[in-house]
């Protein structure tokens, strides 16, 4: 196809692209050099019968007529990406210091929001994606030696987990789990504990919300590997049961392999999926005891007053985070697309 | 395979059997409970006293009386105005859907059949955005769109969604178009078409189980979507996700809960629905991008 061509029938869409989505990241990186203007003060001496006194004032109008003068704030340069709410290089060269043993310092870390909020985005990803896979691919084999019949339905049920907004699928078990819900009750019931809360602890909360991924995802992973059971070979299967092979080893050293590329795809796009987990911790409201990169932005931009500049630090660093995430995966395109062409 | 040797030991049948019967209970129990909770009274859908109250209604019966009401469905579409989140809902989806496949399909179909190495980086650059979180580019929309009072409006909460939607319309867009042998559009273009009508006239005819696929991920996607509505629109311009979000932050009036386990009922129902007609779509759709690599 001709340059001309190309250009313009990739133009309106290559447009919709740069405008609101590689400008906004320009967008994020100049907005997180700047933070809020301090506010403007005046002293004023205040005189009463008991002498004179200083004190000081905020001056509103000032206040707000250098906002609007200068609504991005005031040059901070990479200041906010240092300060305590985020990398924290102060405090953490500090803690380095004076603590004592790795858990100490872990338990430090933990403290600051940024790291928190990183640790549990990390966890979320490690946990939830081998999970997801395996649980994946032992539903696909059992829907495979189904009847026919019972196919469709069972299909249909499997998807609805992963159809359904993720919020409303977060609700829904955040209502079941909840101290007054089903299975909170049922869970009170069994350890005796009428105290017994999920969203009042912080690990139960972490095992819920990766319960919740992994109930979200697992439907993911099984349609992709019951789509990639199909095309397994059927002499290769009879091949291997000929020379002795049982049901395991036939799955294991034929059925897997030939499933390998898939498995690949399915880490690749939880990958990306759960590094962005955001709808299931607003709908627990577990924003307390665990917070992803995400929840941290949105926290951020939707107080009282909007902290822009520390909000788009962390957009920055989590996009960092995203390339560093897919680098292998873009290395190894890139070394595919040119043994292709050569 | 032979029938002889498809056949299994009864233990291992009785098992894999149990094991999708567990799965299956798993994945659908939430929302059938969450159906059924819905024509309660908050009272027994979250009962202190027994479990039981929610299958039995005893509450219900003593505050409404009868076993099943729909004063959660009531105060959610009239008293709560839900109606209006849902028409909002219907306006953003269909323009999302039409505008993303419109830009979609031009595009997607430019990169299948360029071999260039800028159409390979297109599609590279369009994974890492697909990948970044959605809440990091809004918080890159805020302040502009409120210096140039964009913000609150239907138009623009539609434009970016069409625009954090095409990374993805685009891939898997292109991976059905490789799938359409390009003798196709150059036998049309020896006949005298141009290239704009060997893609109209040609292609576009037997892409549609293609297309078809890609609105409803398009659909799903700006159904879903929460980051870019709850961020992005004013509240008389909701839509039903961050509607039903505002619901549980509010106010603690009795009740509440309800208005809000009734709206998610109802935004779960289209989504019911769509799965149940075009579960073969979805099904090739999840798999188009896997097979193909």
């Amino acid at each position: 196809m001709p340059h001309r061509t190309f250009f313009w029938f990739m133009f309106p869409s290559l447009l919709a692209m740069i405008l609101f989505i590689a400008l906004p990241i320009g967008s994020v990186m100049t907005q997180s050099l700047f933070v809020k203007h301090d506010q403007v003060t005046i002293v004023t001496e205040n005189c009463g019968p008991f002498g004179c006194q200083e004190e000081v004032v905020v001056d509103v109008e000032a206040t707000r007529a250098l906002q609007e003068a200068d609504p991005l704030g005031r040059f901070n340069g990479f200041g906010t990406y240092t300060d305590r709410n985020h990398l924290a290089f102060a405090e953490v060269s500090e803690a380095w210091n004076t603590t004592e043993s790795w858990s100490e310092f872990g338990s430090f870390l933990m403290n600051l929001p940024f790291y928190r909020a990183l640790a549990f985005t990390l966890s979320y990803t490690a946990i939830v994606t081998p999970f997801v896979i395996v649980l994946g691919l032992a539903i696909a084999l059992g829907v495979n030696s189904l009847p026919r019949i019972v196919k469709g339905p069972t299909i249909f049920i499997s998807l609805l987990p992963m159809i359904v907004t993720p919020l409303i699928g977060g609700l829904v078990l955040f209502w079941m789990v909840d101290a007054d819900g089903i299975l909170g009750a049922a869970l009170q019931n069994i350890f005796d504990d009428p105290r017994l809360s999920v969203k009042a602890s912080a690990p139960l909360t972490w095992l819920m919300l990766f319960i919740y991924g992994i109930w979200h995802s697992a439907p993911f992973a099984f349609v992709v590997f019951y789509a990639g059971l199909q095309t397994v070979p059927s002499e290769t299967l009879e091949a291997a049961q000929i020379d002795g092979a049982n049901r395991w080893q036939r799955i294991r050293y034929v059925t897997i392999p030939y499933m390998m590329p898939l498995v690949v795809f399915v880490i690749l796009i939880q990958l990306m999926d759960n590094f962005r987990v955001f709808e299931p911790i607003v709908a627990f409201s577990a924003q307390a005891n665990a917070s992803s990169l995400s929840t941290f932005i949105y926290d951020d931009l939707r107080g009282d007053t909007a902290l822009f500049g520390s909000a788009a630090a962390t957009s920055m660093m989590t996009i960092v985070g995203v390339c560093i995430l897919l680098s292998p995966v873009l290395l190894r395109t890139w070394r595919d697309f040119n043994r292709k062409r050569a | 395979m032979s029938a002889a040797t498809q056949r299994r030991p009864k233990g291992l049948v009785i098992v894999s059997t149990g094991f999708v019967i567990l799965w299956l209970i798993l994945a659908a129990f939430p929302f059938v409970w969450t159906m059924w909770g819905s024509f309660k009274v908050e009272a027994d859908f979250f009962s202190k006293a027994d479990w039981t109250y929610a299958l039995t209604g005893v509450r219900t019966t003593v505050e409404t009386g009868a076993p099943f009401t729909g004063n959660g469905y009531y105060g959610a579409w009239v008293t709560n105005e839900f109606w209006r989140a849902v028409m909002n809902t219907m306006i953003i989806v269909v323009s999302v859907v039409v505008i993303s496949l419109t830009l979609g399909t031009l595009g997607g179909y430019a990169l299948a059949r360029s071999g260039y190495r800028y159409a390979f980086w297109i599609l590279m650059a369009a994974l890492v955005f697909r990948a970044m979180p959605h809440i990091t580019l809004v918080s890159g929309y805020l302040l502009p769109f409120f210096q140039w009072n964009l913000w609150g409006h239907l138009p623009t909460t539609i434009i970016v969604l069409v625009a954090i939607n095409q990374p993805f319309t685009l891939w898997m867009l292109h991976s059905f178009f490789l799938n359409i042998p390009k003798d196709m559009d150059e036998s049309a273009m020896v006949d005298g078409c141009t290239r704009f009508q060997a893609f109209r006239y040609v292609i576009i005819p037997v892409m549609w189980p293609g297309v078809i696929t890609t609105g409803l991920f398009s659909f799903l996607l700006a159904y879903n979507d929460f980051a870019v509505t709850s961020m992005l629109l004013s509240r008389e311009n909701q839509t039903m996700v961050p509607k039903i979000a505002s619901f549980l932050g509010s106010t603690f009036d009795a009740g509440n809960v309800m208005y809000a386990v009734a709206a998610v009922v109802s935004a779960m129902l289209p989504l019911f629905v769509l799965v149940l007609f075009f579960q073969r779509q979805i099904v090739s759709g999840l798999t188009a991008g896997a097979v193909k690599g």
